[in-house]
């Protein structure tokens, strides 16, 4: 257990199996490379990022929370044919943020994690662009309304997919 | 220094992990092949999800097999009907084709033009995707182990569809034409302008490196130049839908592919070319008088049939076939046709 800095309620710090600590991100990348072959509108969603931003949240401990966002991300670059790191670094950060906020705020509350995956999506996409076109090279392309309609639809979806995954949350 | 380390703790470790992360991207930026390491973890991430991929391949093909050919045979018969008469129009057309292409053939046996054809292509089935909006590409089940290479083409019974990128020994990742990092030559069918066919950040393809003076129509069919030596010449990759001036003096050319690279199911890749030279045999027997007709063009007419005596038993009437005309405007010697 542990204190949000906001309400000073307590709130629960959760684990997960090994099966699911791995298994679930590992389900997650290989979602998101078969779908969209079959249904191209699922290419909106990131479902490695919601599983980070999941077991950040869950987990509430900064370190956990980047080293998931480290390694799902790392994994999701190796199956491109980019550069390692552009995701790797990423998911990082998104990992970070999401468990030092865990801890902070209530993030049980499906309001709070809506708003916090759209603010993470737009985090994610915001460092993507900027190591991918800084850094690597690669021409991209910005579009506030697709990027944003997006980060809608991954908010919405996300929060059907947390009550999902919370069936896997086990109590420290 | 100890209660500085440990309440900045978090943050050091996200700065050295974002810090190895940046030097790593900087080593690959740099370097133009891959070390073992970076391959070594592609290979781990290839592994852990083709085989889920290719497994969930082999339900769906199984049972819409199943379905299509077993359970669902709903107005077969009509469509077999419909698919006669085709048939029947397409042979028309073939033999009308064929006699064009047997006079390209001689003309190009002629002129000594060497050309590559693909000799043998091995069928694959896309079996999953980057998964990545900025990564046009996708997994193939054929890898090593089935004799594919790096920079084979790849292409539908439509059009072009890319080139393999890495070889693993089961699966291949094929690099598609419409990735910002692919690059084709090619060229327009009827305005014969070479140019770079390239794909855009955002998933459309273009053509550059045509300057934009030149007339470049909507609905003009783009090929293969051939100049990438990867695909041979010829083959179809889109439909010009738009042309607008683009950067410096070249035009943007916006094509639709051939190929459908949304929904790619099955391709083929070209895993042999052969360069051969067009041989006159190749389009069926070809007399001397032809040959003398065209390379002698100032001949006249009337006196084929005593050049066809010196060299050729056969005149036009036995073979059944019309003497090939001289060209109407008559090059000379000097400057044979090329």
């Amino acid at each position: 257990m542990s204190r949000t800095s906001t309400s000073g309620a307590q709130v629960e710090v959760f684990s997960f199996s090994a099966p699911v600590t791995f298994g679930i991100p590992l389900i997650a990348i290989f979602l998101q490379a078969w779908l969209p072959l079959r249904l191209s509108w699922f290419s909106v969603l990131d479902l490695p990022l919601l599983v980070t931003i999941f077991f950040a949240m869950a987990r509430r401990n900064p370190i956990t929370g980047l080293l998931t966002g480290t390694f799902i991300g790392l994994f999701q670059d190796a199956l491109t044919h980019q550069a390692l790191g552009v995701y790797g670094i990423a998911k990082t950060v998104v990992g970070y943020g999401a468990s030092s906020l865990g801890i902070r705020i209530d993030s049980e509350n499906p309001g709070a994690r809506m708003l916090l995956t759209l603010v993470f999506y737009v985090v994610h996409k915001s460092v993507y662009f900027l190591i991918a076109a800084g850094l690597v090279g690669q021409s991209l392309r910005w579009d506030w309304l697709h990027e944003i309609s997006s980060a809608v639809a991954n908010a919405i979806f996300g929060v059907l997919l947390y009550s999902l995954l919370d069936r896997f949350k086990r109590r420290i | 220094m100890e209660t500085v380390l440990g309440r900045y703790r978090n943050l050091i470790v996200l700065v050295g992990i974002l810090f190895a992360q940046v030097v790593g991207l900087a080593v690959q930026v740099k370097r133009t092949t891959e070390t073992e390491s970076s391959l070594l973890i592609r290979v781990w991430a290839v592994h852990a999800v083709t085989p889920l991929e290719k497994g969930l391949g082999w339900v769906q093909t199984s049972s819409s097999s199943l379905w299509r050919n077993y359970l669902y045979l709903r107005g077969v018969r009509a469509e077999n009907r419909d698919l006669k008469q085709q048939l029947e129009q397409l042979h028309i057309e073939q033999a009308r084709l064929k006699q064009d292409a047997d006079q390209a053939q001689r003309l190009q046996s002629l002129l000594a033009f060497r050309q590559q054809y693909i000799s043998e292509t091995l069928a694959a089935q896309v079996i999953g995707s980057s998964g990545s909006d900025q990564s046009h590409s996708v997994y193939i089940d054929k890898g090593a182990h089935d004799g594919l290479k790096p920079d084979m083409a790849v292409i539908t019974l439509d059009g072009v569809v890319g080139k393999v990128l890495r070889v693993f020994p089961y699966t291949s990742l094929v690099l598609l034409i419409d990735d910002p990092s692919s690059g084709v030559g090619v060229i327009l069918d009827k305005a014969r302008l070479q140019g770079v066919l390239r794909g855009t950040p955002a998933g459309e393809i273009t053509v550059e490196r045509v300057m934009a003076d030149e007339q470049v129509p909507v609905g003009e069919k783009v090929l293969t130049s051939g100049g990438d030596q990867i695909f041979v010449k010829g083959l179809p990759v889109g439909t010009v839908t738009q042309v607008k001036p683009g950067a410096e003096l070249f035009l943007s050319i916006h094509v639709r592919p051939a190929a459908n690279l949304n929904k790619l199911e099955e391709v083929l890749v070209v895993t042999k070319k052969v360069e051969k030279q067009a041989e006159p045999g190749d389009a069926g027997p070809v007399r001397a008088s032809d040959i003398l007709a065209l390379r002698l063009p100032s001949v006249p007419l009337k006196d084929a049939p005593n050049a066809g005596e010196v060299s050729a038993e056969k005149s036009p009437s036995d073979s059944g076939k019309k003497p090939i005309p001289p060209a109407k405007s008559q090059p000379s010697q000097e400057n044979p046709p090329r």
